[in-house]
This record gives structure tokens, C-alpha cells and sequence, in this order.
């Protein structure tokens, strides 16, 4: 049976304080704050950012990629081809989706441990409300990225599943038609009713094949849209109260579909070998995994832990909020409007434009973005071997702040960056303070939904500040 | 045969902006002579069509000449947007079967109208030959220019004109160690004095001088580039009738001879290429040596009564100074503040009010730029005549250029009033 290999979570750079969405709608919204997706990002992008962490420094690559989000990018075509464009994995590994609702999260990661093969399952939301309600709230964006895998000497097994069990039932709890920006939901009590019995079957189920009592668990994870759920069951299976795992809803908010996988990536981030994680995912039934830990966790944690990526971030105010998740909608500058990318060049430009994959003069060795057939530098023709530079830093040389050109999030500030060993692109900068860019600053390359224009989706690289 | 440098034959040539050495341009020095020329008044035309443009512009330059339509034999068309084909040209002035070509190099494009003209003529292919730029910009009811852009696959990242232009600025004051607030005071005095030239020309878009303060505090649009930084977006024509040299003063006594056309275009390796510092256009520096050699030219500062140059955004002009050779590196700034380019001063830069408060009417602003240089030449530029001309200066210079730092098409002439001797 798989492990988890390799793990990261990616929670997007901005946060908004619930507190400013309270005073701009005169009524109390909590405390704390929620992760909020850039303007330009959605499930996708935010899935490559994941699974590009996972894989970075990793040598076993996967052969299938799951994509697990209820907000897909697209419907009918698949989105997990342009994370595994993005990731530049081979054409021979598989990908899929597996969208449309929250319980497909933990679905994923399910299928990606029983597969025979190694396999990257990608768990990632953008949790949207109508202005003012819980779910705008509560809810928060993020992704996390799991390879699972039979494990080696290379690249050995983090934690494996020892037990799990499931409580599948039909209700109608939460729930949203395809194309409305938020979801519904039945009486709060109600989920209550129905998922409180559902969980303390699976619990047991799970806790009993693994031979394991509650007060065994070194940590207990409850995720789920129900938040009163999730905390009746947390208190009430009987483990030690210092177990019970922080369910960052006073940091990122509920983040759906990948919240479960968040919070796994976080217990994962500081527990010790040998330890016992339970994770209990509460949507549309009871998913439970006992998970242990090895001794090769210590080592080969995620270079960016979620409580790192907590710490840090951006302030953005509630009118840029809804002004990015399409709830206000703002007067657009007299410019034209942005022209979609056509099928065939994007097609032909594939491991440019999802990859970020230039070319290098096999002549002079001098480095082209995009990829060139005549060398700038020594102008041989046709002696170009490409070249990836998604994970090569970069260098601002000169950079501009341009107020004139469209953008959901004006100012779009620009950038000319030098790669290190060479090479130069000119792009946009993003999770950026416009006042704060100076010549100098190290940059890193970041996966992006540019725009959407016809309904067509513009993913392709941005740069950002190195935090 | 001329090469710029030496042969290549026998050599091997060395690619990159060495590369512009090794090519045989040799020029048309007074084989060419303009006869006649004509622009309309450039500006927001709500009242005039993209053919009220061409055949205000094309009478204009015919009756200037003292001829009639069907005497010339061939016509170039320059405009980026504003049509295709050479039936923009023929269907507005009826002309009869005769050969029209419409072609566009970015802004150069009116440059290049009146380049592939004077070497019709001068290949003696013809005659008499139109060069006529058009543009019609504020049709479209957007700030800026609008897009141009061919079906792609969406990477290419979004930078305004301004924004790539305004790449310049914080370039030039790191490497000559200008202060970011000395820098734009030099900036606001380029648009100040274009602004102050412009105000005496009756066809400029933009007829009044602009305070320093108003300048330097407008509206930021890029970078550290205000909305007085940038060029005026403008309706506009102007034409040019050109002949052989020797049938010149057939049409008038004072014609306007060419001795040097020179149009580059660079590898675009600036955006791809970290050699590039963003200082200078090298296709500029290419296109000048080239001109300047087909024209004689030793000290174009010492020698030239003016120059219209390519403002279109005012650390342009700054920069043009210095890779026309009219200031020596990392100074021309310390020129611009001396008033070295003034109207009055030693060498005038854009005594029309150049792209900055004539306007910008893409196809167009080359010639409209070889318009002042036909008026001033001639002593017909009113009140700001440039005095040099009155003390035997003869030579002016147009540039003009297409693209963004790095990444550009580049054209220079030379015209004269007096004939080599």
C-alpha cells in the first residue's frame, strides 16, 4: 500500500480581516482572519503552486495526477492537464479530475494511496459566500499536494495509513447548482443531527481495525463544511483535549475541499516518528484515516510549513475582496479588452506556456525565454536544447508600475528579471506591495490565471518577491 | 559600393550590434528631392474621417508642388490601424489605376512611407511619388493605443506603452547616478519646452504652454511618467511629393534634398537578453551612424539646424539625445536643463512641439516630421523659425521609432536645402 512521500500546502499570500467585513457591512463578522486566492489565481493555479512544492527535490515522479476542488476552473474539460503541464510531468502519467464537491478531497487522497503506481493527489478550493454570510466568513483558500507512493530507500515513506473507514449516507446539507457563487444550506442543527452519528461510526470503525484507543492519538483532525459538527466530534470522542488539532479557521477559514489535507500537512510539519494522526473528513458522510508517522518525517518535512506560510502574507481590504471574487463589479479603464489565448498557439506553446520552459544555446549557452531557434547571443540556428526555469530565481533589473493597462487588480506592476545563470524575461509581478519593489529584489516564478477573457482561462507565470 | 564599416568579405561577421557594421548601405545623397508637403491639423478630429485626413493632406501637399493628382505616378501609404490595402489611399482620391502601396512599420511607419517613395523615384521606376501617412486613433473611445494583437498564446505580458517607455527612467538614473527627482525635472523640462514650441504652431494638437508645476505634478500613468510625459494620441495626416533631384525646381525654387535614409531594425533581444540595460536604443545608434555617413555628417550637433526626434514619451527624448550623438553619454540630461535643445538653443530639438503637443497620429508623425523640417529649411516656420537657417544651417534630421526599449525598428534622415556641392 502507498505513503505520502512528499507533502506541501500552499495558502494564497492575502488575507482578509473579518473584522474589516464587519465594519464595511455594520454588523460583527468574528475574529481573525481568511486566506483569500489572488485576483489571479483559481483551484488550478493554486494546485500547481501546491503540487510544485511536493515535487520540488523529489526523485519519484508520479505516474497519475488526481485533482481533487468543488470550484473547477472549467467543466467538461479537465483541469488537472494544466497543473500536470504546469508540474512538466510526462505524457504517460495520467490525469483527472475529481470536482464538483468537497468530499472529492479526501476521495483523492483515498485513490491516490490505494492506486498501484505513484500518485500526486492535488486537494484545492476557493470558498466563496454572498456578501456578509458565514461562508464568505468562514471560508478560506488554499491547496495541498500529497505523493503518495510504495516508498524506497531514495525517496522513503513520511506516514502511512494504518486504518480507515467510511459512514457513507444521503442528505441534503450544503449544496450549490452549478454556476451560483455560493452555496446553501439546511438548518445548522440539522447537519449536526445527521453527521454526528455518521462520524462516531466511522471513528470507531477506524479505531477499532487499527487497534488503536482515542487516547492513543497524539492528534486528532476534524475538517469539514459543518463547522458545529466538526467541533461536537473533535470534543467528543475522547482524546486528549491537547490533541485536538487547531482547525486554522481563525487563520485561513475553512478552505473545502482541501481543508482536511491542510491540516494533515500541518500536523505533519511538527509531529515526531512513530505518531498516530487521526483525520476525520465530515462532508456528505464520515471519511477517517489513522495515519502513522515514520522516522523518515523529521528530515523530509515541507520546505514551507503551513504555519510559515500562516505568519506571513498581505492585507487585503473587503472592497478589493469582492472586487476579485466577482461581487463588485468596478469600471473598467478605457482600454481594450483583453483578447483570450487562442487553442492552437497555446497548444503548440505548451511547455512554454505552462511549463516556463525556455531554451538553452547548446553553441554559446546562452539561456532564451521564451524558447528562441536562433541564439540571441551568438545567433547560431537551430542548436536549442529546452530548458525549465519554473524553480530558477530571479533578479529585478527594472521594473515599472503600469496604471494604464487592464487588470482586474490595477496597478499591474511589471518587471524585466534575470534568472540566475542567465536568461531574462520581462513579466508581471504578483503578491506585491506596487510602492515596495526596488532593482534588486529576488523574484521566484509562480503559476497564474493572468485573466479570463470569453470564457477562456489565461494561465501562465508571474513572478513574486522570494519570502 | 559604401559599407558603414569595413567589408566582410573575407571576415567573419560577429552578430549582435556589431552586426549593423557590415551593412552596405549606400544611400541615395541627393538623387532625391521633396517638392512639395502638406498635414492637416493634428488633434481629437471628431469632424474629419480617416478620408477627409488623406485628401486634406494629399491636396495640401499637391497644391505645395503646384501639381495635379493624376501627375504622380505612385503613392505610399502609411497607417497602422487606420485601413489596409492600397484602396484606403485610391478610394477616397479616385485615383486611377496607379500604384499604391500601404505598408507600416509601427510609429516609424510614416518614415517608411516616405523611405520606399524617395527609392521609387531615385531607382527611376517613376517620377513623381506621394508618400502620405494616416492615422485615426480617437475613433476607437480608449485611452492609449488600442491592440494589435494577432491570435497568440496569451504569455506575452501586458505592458502599455507608457509602462515599456517608462523603463527607461529609473535605468538612466541608476547608471549616471541622477537622482529619481533630478531625472523627472529633466523630464518635465523635455514635455515643458515641446509644449512651449508647440504653442506657436497653429496644426498642433496641443497650442499652449504648460507650466512646469502642471508637468511635473499630473497624473501618474507609468512608472514615474506623468500624463504630460506622454505623446498626444491624435488624428492626423501628412504628405510628401517627391521627384528626381535634377527635375526639382521644375515644381518649386526651393526644394528640400534627401542625403540620407537609414531604417533598422534591431533582434529584439532587450527583453530577452540581461546585456541590455535599458539606457540606450541601439538601434537608434545604428540608424544614426548609417545616416549620418550617407549624409556627411562628422558633428550632427555642430552641424544640424534641427531635429525632429521621436518624443513619445519624454525619457525618450532624453535618451535620443544621446544615441543621435547630439550629447555625449550620460549627460544629454545636463544639456536638456541647459536649454541646449530650446527653440533658441544651440541645436533645437522639436521646434514643431514633436510627438508630445503635436500629436501622435501613428502613420503620420514621420512625415509630419519632415514637414517642420520642410517649413524651417525653407524659412517658413513662422514664429519659431529657428535662426541657425538664417546663418546657413541647411541640414535637418528626422527620427523616428517604432516598438519599446530593446525591441524596436529605428529610421533617421537627413534632408538639406542646399545640393552637395
Amino acid at each position: 500500500m502507498n505513503g505520502i512521500l512528499s507533502y506541501a500546502a500552499y495558502v494564497p499570500f492575502w488575507r482578509l480581516d473579518r473584522k474589516a467585513i464587519g465594519d464595511a457591512l455594520g454588523a460583527s463578522a468574528g475574529k481573525g482572519t481568511r486566506a483569500v486566492a489572488s485576483h489571479d489565481e483559481d483551484t488550478t493555479s493554486m494546485g500547481v503552486e501546491a503540487g510544485r512544492a511536493a515535487l520540488r527535490g523529489v526523485t519519484t515522479g508520479p505516474e497519475a495526477l488526481y485533482f481533487a476542488t468543488a470550484v473547477p476552473g472549467y467543466l467538461d474539460k479537465t483541469n488537472a492537464t494544466a497543473i500536470h503541464a504546469a508540474l512538466a510531468l510526462p505524457g504517460s502519467a495520467m490525469a483527472v479530475d475529481m470536482v464538483g464537491s468537497i468530499r472529492s478531497g479526501v476521495g483523492a487522497l483515498r485513490a491516490a494511496l490505494d492506486a498501484p503506481r505513484p500518485t500526486l493527489a492535488v486537494l484545492s478550493d476557493v470558498r466563496t459566500g454572498l456578501p456578509g454570510g458565514g461562508d464568505e466568513r468562514d471560508g478560506g483558500d488554499a491547496a495541498v499536494a500529497f505523493l503518495c507512493g510504495p516508498g524506497d530507500a531514495g525517496v522513503p515513506v513520511l506516514a502511512e495509513p494504518v486504518a480507515w473507514a467510511s459512514a457513507t449516507a444521503e442528505f441534503l446539507e450544503r449544496w450549490r447548482v452549478p454556476g451560483e457563487p455560493a452555496s446553501r444550506q439546511w438548518e445548522e442543527r440539522f447537519g449536526e443531527h445527521a453527521y454526528v452519528p455518521l462520524a462516531q461510526a466511522a471513528i470507531t470503525e477506524g479505531l477499532t481495525r487499527a487497534g488503536v484507543a482515542p487516547g492513543g492519538l497524539h492528534r486528532v483532525i476534524v475538517a469539514g463544511p459543518h463547522g458545529r459538527a466538526n467541533k461536537r466530534v473533535a470534543g467528543g470522542l475522547g482524546a486528549k483535549p491537547d490533541a485536538i488539532a487547531d482547525d486554522l479557521a481563525g487563520s485561513t477559514g475553512n478552505t473545502g475541499t482541501a481543508h482536511a489535507g491542510l491540516m494533515l500537512a500541518d500536523a505533519l510539519d511538527t509531529a515526531a516518528p512513530d505518531q498516530l494522526i487521526l483525520v476525520v473528513s465530515l462532508a456528505d458522510g464520515c471519511d477517517v484515516t489513522i495515519w502513522k508517522t515514520t522516522a523518515a518525517l523529521a528530515s523530509r518535512r515541507a520546505a514551507k510549513p503551513v504555519s510559515s506560510q500562516l505568519a506571513g502574507g498581505g492585507k487585503v481590504s473587503y472592497a478589493t475582496f469582492l472586487t476579485w471574487r466577482g461581487f463588485l463589479d468596478r469600471e473598467p479603464p478605457r482600454r481594450p479588452d483583453p483578447e483570450p489565448p487562442a487553442a492552437p498557439p497555446s497548444f503548440r506553446a505548451e511547455d512554454w506556456k505552462f511549463g516556463f520552459t525556455g531554451s538553452r544555446c547548446e553553441a554559446c549557452g546562452a539561456r532564451h525565454l521564451p524558447p528562441q531557434r536562433v541564439c540571441v547571443k551568438c545567433h547560431a540556428i537551430d542548436r536549442m536544447k529546452p530548458e525549465r526555469l519554473a524553480d530558477v530565481p530571479a533578479t529585478i533589473a527594472t521594473f515599472t508600475v503600469d496604471r494604464l493597462a487592464y487588470s482586474l487588480s490595477p496597478p499591474v506592476v511589471a518587471a524585466v528579471i534575470d534568472f540566475e545563470g542567465g536568461g531574462r524575461y520581462q513579466c508581471e509581478l504578483t503578491d506585491v506591495d506596487p510602492a515596495a519593489v526596488q532593482i534588486g529584489d529576488r523574484v521566484e516564478m509562480t503559476f497564474r490565471r493572468l485573466y479570463t477573457a470569453n470564457g477562456v482561462h489565461n494561465y501562465f507565470w508571474k513572478a513574486r518577491p522570494i519570502r | 559600393m559604401r559599407y558603414s564599416g569595413v567589408s566582410y568579405h573575407g571576415e567573419n561577421i560577429r552578430p549582435g550590434i556589431e552586426g549593423g557594421k557590415y551593412m552596405a548601405s549606400n544611400g541615395i545623397r541627393d538623387r532625391v528631392a521633396i517638392v512639395g508637403m502638406g498635414c492637416t491639423q493634428f488633434g481629437e478630429r471628431w469632424d474629419k474621417s480617416v478620408n477627409d485626413l488623406l485628401v486634406d493632406a494629399t491636396k495640401d501637399a499637391l497644391a505645395s508642388a503646384g501639381i495635379e493628382l493624376p501627375m504622380v505616378d505612385a503613392f505610399w501609404l502609411g497607417t497602422l490601424f487606420s485601413g489596409q490595402s492600397g484602396l484606403t489611399l485610391s478610394r477616397p482620391l479616385k485615383i486611377d489605376y496607379k500604384p499604391v502601396s500601404r505598408l507600416e512599420n509601427y510609429c516609424a511607419t510614416g518614415s517608411e512611407a516616405f523611405r520606399n517613395a524617395c527609392y521609387a523615384v531615385a531607382s527611376g521606376a517613376y517620377d513623381v511619388a506621394m508618400a502620405i501617412g494616416v492615422e485615426k486613433l480617437k475613433d476607437s473611445g480608449i485611452s492609449g493605443l488600442p491592440g494589435l494583437a494577432a491570435p497568440s498564446d496569451g504569455t506575452k505580458a501586458p505592458l502599455t506603452a507608457p509602462a515599456s517607455f517608462s523603463l527607461l527612467a529609473p535605468a538612466y538614473s541608476k547608471k549616471y547616478g541622477v537622482e529619481k527627482d533630478q531625472l523627472k525635472e529633466v523630464m518635465t523640462r523635455i514635455a515643458w519646452k515641446n509644449h512651449k514650441n508647440g504653442a506657436l504652431n497653429p496644426r498642433a494638437q496641443f497650442r499652449k504652454e504648460v507650466p512646469k508645476e502642471t508637468i511635473a505634478c499630473s497624473p501618474l500613468v507609468a512608472g514615474s511618467l506623468g500624463i504630460f510625459d506622454c505623446s498626444g494620441v491624435s488624428d492626423g495626416s501628412a504628405a510628401a511629393i517627391v521627384v528626381r533631384a535634377e527635375d526639382a525646381h521644375r515644381y518649386t525654387d526651393r526644394p528640400l534634398y534627401v542625403k540620407a535614409l537609414s531604417f533598422v531594425a534591431g533582434p529584439a533581444n532587450g527583453p530577452m537578453d540581461p546585456d541590455y540595460d535599458y539606457t540606450t536604443f541601439q538601434e537608434v545608434v545604428v540608424s544614426a551612424a548609417d545616416a549620418y555617413a550617407q549624409a556627411g555628417i562628422k558633428d550632427a550637433r555642430a552641424e544640424l539646424a534641427m531635429a525632429e526626434v521621436h518624443d513619445c514619451f519624454t525619457p525618450t527624448e532624453l535618451i535620443l539625445m544621446e544615441d543621435l550623438g547630439f550629447s555625449a553619454r550620460g549627460t544629454a540630461w545636463k544639456d536638456v536643463l541647459a536649454g541646449t535643445f530650446d527653440l533658441e538653443g544651440e541645436l533645437a530639438v522639436n521646434p514643431d512641439g514633436g510627438l508630445k503637443s503635436f500629436g501622435h497620429p501613428i502613420g503620420a508623425s514621420g512625415l509630419r516630421m519632415l514637414f517642420e523640417c520642410w517649413l524651417q529649411l525653407r524659412g517658413e516656420a513662422g514664429k519659431r523659425q529657428i535662426a541657425s537657417v538664417g546663418r546657413g544651417r541647411s541640414l535637418a534630421l528626422t527620427h523616428n521609432l517604432g516598438g519599446a526599449p530593446g525591441e524596436c525598428v529605428s529610421f533617421v534622415s537627413v534632408v538639406g536645402s542646399q545640393p552637395s556641392k
